[in-house]
């Protein structure tokens, strides 16, 4: 998968549901429509639930990596 | 609050008003949802709230009756999601009731029949719904509120398997399922779905992180549906896993399930079937529960094949190997 390009990060490594999930959409609310965030949640609770949240709201998940210590990189695009 | 209805005592409280000269509606009363409180004369009215959903603008109306009639000026809601106006006179009971109906809204039912059934919020707003639960209770008060069985008939829509909703301590529960079928050519093998499955039932593949299903652990919540970046899991069908017999109270009994995936316009011939062989197998005062260890489930299964063959478990093809 080739990589995509993203306008902003957000690690959220060690931030507790769903206090993840209200960040990152205040996060995605000060973007574009169509630019790209870049979010590192961890695996457990907030892989279960933020991916599920951030559909609902009409955002896209374009990427999602699986990193080898414990957490996700996924990239949104802004719906 | 104790099952102490006034129907039950109808002939003494008949007696009672004579001789107070009180002039009481009694078909009033037959429908029950008069509950006699401990203060002498007083009585909690039950209103009829199917999915414990009210419009604001009827519930403004109901809290100024109440507000007349409460001589203590509370309400309570009641354990099956419906109001009720406490230390009402029973002598202002046609007044009331005149007052309710004005506004559109009946009081409930006690007693041997169909009770209004209770709901979570379902699919219109709940994330995890799957089943509009809602709509179905309104559905199954107008047509079945009041019918009457041998004993109390409680049904509750859950709208998945979280199953706030009681299912499996009603007498009849209907609980949202969706089966998930798996498009491999739009899977990316991102993982996210074996993540979200909270029951084991999707593991990775340990090569290309595509799906490994294991059917016979799916609780077909959906989750996997929900959590999937690409649509690669979807929605085959939507149904209701129906359970039968349970109930609370002094001795609960858990319910059975007798069917995985009823749809949506069987529901109702569902409530009705089951209501018919519950009349003509009960003993007064048995609850359906008891009914079908003393008959034999086999009995009604056999009885209720025509509705339940509509909602068979599904066949599922393994994905991912």
């Amino acid at each position: 998968m080739a990589d995509i390009k993203s306008d902003a990060l957000l690690d959220l490594r060690g931030v507790m549901c769903p206090i993840n999930f209200v960040k990152t959409k205040l996060k995605l609310e000060t973007m574009e429509e169509g630019e790209v965030l870049e979010l590192v949640i961890d695996d457990g609770e907030p892989i279960q639930n933020v991916p599920k949240s951030i559909k609902e709201e009409g955002h896209k998940i374009v990427e999602v990596k699986k990193e080898k210590e414990g957490f996700f990189r996924l990239k949104i695009q802004k719906g | 609050m104790a099952d102490h209805f006034i129907e039950d005592k109808s002939t003494k409280v008949a007696v009672n008003l004579e001789g107070m000269g009180e002039k009481v509606n009694f078909n009033d009363l037959k429908s029950g949802g008069f509950i006699k409180q401990r203060q002498k004369d007083l009585f909690a009215v039950r209103l009829r709230c199917p999915g414990g959903r009210l419009s604001t603008k009827k519930l403004v109306e109901i809290s100024k009756i109440a507000d007349k009639y409460s001589k203590k000026g509370v309400v309570h809601f009641s354990f099956r999601q419906s109001l009720e106006i406490l230390y009402v006179d029973y002598k202002e009971f046609t007044n009331i009731v005149a007052e309710l109906e004005k506004i559109g809204q009946k009081v409930a039912s006690c007693g041997p029949r169909v009770r209004v059934p209770t709901a979570c919020g379902g699919c219109e707003y709940n994330p995890n719904g799957l089943t509009d639960t809602q709509k179905m209770a309104e559905m199954v008060d107008q047509k079945f509120f009041g019918t009457p069985t041998p004993h109390k008939f409680k049904t509750s829509f859950s709208g998945c398997p979280i199953d706030c909703a009681r299912t499996k301590e009603m007498d009849f529960g209907f609980q949202g399922v969706v089966e998930p079928v798996w498009d491999e050519p739009l899977c990316t093998g991102c993982t996210i779905c074996a993540q979200a499955c909270k029951e084991d039932a999707i593991v990775s593949d340990p090569d290309s992180g595509k799906p490994i299903f294991d059917p016979s652990k799916c609780i077909f919540c959906g989750d996997c549906i929900r959590a999937c970046p690409t649509e690669s899991w979807k929605a085959k069908r939507y149904g209701h896993t129906v359970r039968i017999g349970g109930k609370h109270g002094r001795h609960p009994m858990e319910a059975v399930e007798v069917c995985q995936f009823l749809p949506d316009g069987k529901v109702a011939e569902a409530i009705e079937k089951t209501v018919e062989w519950y009349n003509a197998n009960g003993k007064r005062g048995e609850r359906i529960g008891n009914t079908l260890k003393r008959v034999g489930l086999k009995n009604y299964l056999d009885f209720m094949e025509p509705v339940f063959k509509s909602g068979e478990a599904p066949l599922f093809k393994a994905p991912g190997k």
